[in-house]
């Protein structure tokens, strides 16, 4: 059973269109992710479904309900913004209740949800204080009280988590997840950030340009984005593009040339993939962590791991891993090391690909092949 | 001993920076009191003028210190001093200009409230012309509206009476108002609004709970402004009311203009600030708030 459905979705602002189209269907207590870049249309998107903006064209559904015209209030929805928008001159019990007298909620059954809630959050001691008293992880936190307290079918969050400070974020980043296991309610999460969207979601919709680029759970959009939108845009660091030409390697299977430094680079593809035509052009797309040093053991380990030789031209050391750029031809590539077997900065570098990892995109239609 | 020799000099320098700084002191200090004194002597002078005996001033004349003391003129010019025939002070007009002002104020910074909460708040096509329009009405000067309202309150019979006062003055002030706290509310998140809708709270609750609340110090700024402002107009006041009906600046004229050949300078000193409390009262209990309101925007 599906307790949001957005079919053909469309959303324009004077001539201007921002959302083209979207089709994204929510099973009962899912975790949705819309993610993308700013401008993108999620919030907008986000916006409809609660009801602040109107429908240019298709359908929302809430539960079997058609809601296109229903008014926020009567969505049986509830919202965390970015701001907060806590009630400033309210304390936070009237935060919490406002809702629900709004409602007309008789008096007993709301003290006995302000404390439910309260409980669950862990702000009791913040009841009688106002939100200008509180410190932003206190703030989000009654935000999130005010929204759990409507016991709603839906929960829609509009990145939440972007206004606090990186420990912060971590923190409610996993307080969230284990709320929403709780509470089991399907939620939807709008986010720029691809590692929240990651962690929390149970599908995210990667959405550029007004359009939803992929929709599927984070390992698969992770290990086969849909585009190269998608590949450039999760991941941190970000996929290595090259672009290179299908040939056919010594062995008699299918593979990629491009120029590396020295030379040509012709690397086995994985077995099982037939991209195509020898002399096609390809982009061959390789996540920086399956760019390592290489050594015998690890090939003999893995029969998908190809070696490039390369210089080193930077080395950044994060303390977990450190991120250092090789130089293919006129590429700069990315790789994860672990900083006992970094390489160093000048050193020219024997590397490892594991092919088995590596996707293909068309270089004209950006898709995944 | 270089070091010594270094100190002194540096001494020579500090005392020589101190004395500048000391002497542009006194110079800004000098003429900021003097200027005080130029707005304050006026002053002064009345409020002396309004506890002397009207022999001692035609003696001693119009500005001098005071050698008697009394609160004659006072009783005088409240109750008993005759204006055009009616001796009963300025109290009778005192009350009107009470009973326009208030009411007057209090309708146009409500309407002037909710026309900003609507324009700031639940914008439509057309609003921001809208807005403009009624920005005109700042920049219009009232005169040009005499005819009109001559016209207007004649039909609706309200010529010479406190109550077309209301309606001019509360028609006049709503530009002013609304562009007050139209500026003031486009300061508040659009996100508590729409928190609000989702919790369920319409048009009204959200501008009664949610806006209303965090208003203060907006309404402060535009009941002052609106109070001295309607408390201190004299030109609808003089024409469109006459005698017992109008209000005290009206009156004021009058008394200047009644009388006989002795100018009676201690009642009409005192008439005089009897006319100015209120404004002064109202800035001297609301002026810190008017400062901070008109600087402050409404959340941070």
């Amino acid at each position: 059973m599906s307790s949001l459905t957005i079919r053909n979705l469309r959303k324009s602002f004077g001539s201007v269109e921002v959302l083209k189209g979207i089709n994204i269907e929510a099973r009962t207590g899912e975790f949705i992710a819309l993610v993308g870049p700013s401008g993108c249309g999620k919030s907008t998107l986000l916006a409809m479904i609660a009801g602040l903006e109107t429908v240019t064209e298709g359908e929302i559904r809430i539960g079997d309900r058609l809601v296109n015209s229903v008014a926020p209030k009567d969505r049986d929805i509830a919202m965390v913004f970015q701001s907060y928008a806590l009630y400033p001159t309210m304390t936070v019990r009237e935060n919490i209740t406002f809702g629900m007298e709004s409602r007309g909620v008789p008096k007993p059954q709301r003290e006995e949800a302000v404390k439910r809630v309260a409980a669950l959050l862990q702000i009791e001691p913040l009841l009688g204080r106002k939100p200008g008293q509180l410190s932003g992880g206190q703030r989000q936190r009654v935000a999130m009280g005010r929204a759990l307290v409507r016991d709603p079918k839906l929960f829609l969050f509009d990145e939440p988590l972007s206004n606090l400070d990186a420990k912060l974020r971590v923190d409610m980043r996993t307080e969230i997840k284990k709320l929403h296991h709780r509470v089991g309610k399907t939620t939807v999460y709008v986010t720029h950030d691809q590692v929240e969207a990651m962690t929390l979601a149970s599908r995210i919709a990667v959405m550029h340009q007004g359009q939803v680029q992929q929709f599927d759970e984070p390992q698969a959009v992770y290990d086969r984005p849909a585009n190269m939108f998608v590949a450039g845009f999760m991941g941190s660091p970000a996929m290595n593009f090259i672009p290179a030409k299908l040939t056919t390697g010594p062995d008699g299977k299918p593979a990629v040339s491009f120029k590396a430094t020295g030379g040509t680079a012709v690397l086995s593809l994985q077995d099982g993939i037939s991209p195509g035509a020898a002399g096609r052009d390809v982009i061959l797309g390789v996540r920086p962590e399956h760019i390592f040093r290489y050594s015998p053991e690890l090939k003999a380990a893995k029969k998908s791991i190809a070696s490039i030789d390369a210089p080193v031209e930077m080395v950044e050391p994060t303390g977990a891993e450190t991120i250092g750029l090789m130089r293919f031809g006129d590429l700069e590539v990315t790789g994860r090391f672990d900083p006992d077997e970094a390489p160093r900065m000048g050193e020219t570098i024997t590397l490892g690909i594991d092919m088995s990892h590596a996707c293909l995109f068309d270089p004209t239609t950006r898709n995944l092949i | 001993m270089a070091d010594a020799a270094l100190a002194r000099v540096h001494d020579r320098e500090a005392s020589a920076a101190f004395r500048r700084h000391f002497l542009s002191r006194v110079v800004i200090y000098g003429l900021l009191s003097i200027f005080a004194i130029i707005y304050l002597v006026p002053l002064l002078v009345v409020v002396f003028n309004s506890f002397r005996e009207q022999p001692e001033i035609a003696q001693n004349g119009l500005i001098a210190f005071p050698r008697s003391f009394s609160f004659h003129a006072w009783a005088d010019a409240w109750s008993t001093y005759c204006i055009g025939g009616t001796c009963e002070g300025m109290r009778r007009n005192f009350l009107n200009s009470l009973w326009m002002a208030i009411p007057a104020t209090i309708l146009s910074t409500l309407l002037g409230a909710m026309n900003g909460y609507v324009l700031s708040k639940w914008r439509f096509k057309g609003s921001e012309v809208l807005f403009t329009l009624m920005l005109l009405g700042v920049f219009m000067p009232g005169q040009i509206a005499l005819m009109p309202w001559a016209f207007l309150l004649g039909k609706l019979g309200l010529t010479n009476s406190t109550y077309g006062l209301i309606l001019i003055h509360v028609v006049q002030g709503i530009s002013f108002t609304t562009l007050f706290c139209r500026n003031y509310y486009v300061s508040i998140p659009d996100d508590l609004i729409k928190a609000a809708r989702i919790d369920g709270a319409g048009f009204w609750r959200i501008f009664r709970k949610i806006i209303l609340p965090l208003s203060p110090p907006i309404l402060i700024v535009t009941v002052i402004w609106q109070f001295t402002g309607i408390w201190n107009e004299y030109l609808f006041g003089v024409v469109f009311t006459s005698g017992r009906e109008q209000p005290i600046t009206a009156a004021l004229v009058a008394l200047t203009a009644s009388g006989t050949n002795v100018r009676a300078y201690d009642v009409m000193s005192a008439a005089v600030l009897i006319g100015a409390l209120p404004p002064l009262l109202v800035y001297f209990l609301g002026g810190k708030y008017f400062v901070r309101g008109l600087t402050q925007g409404a959340i941070k």
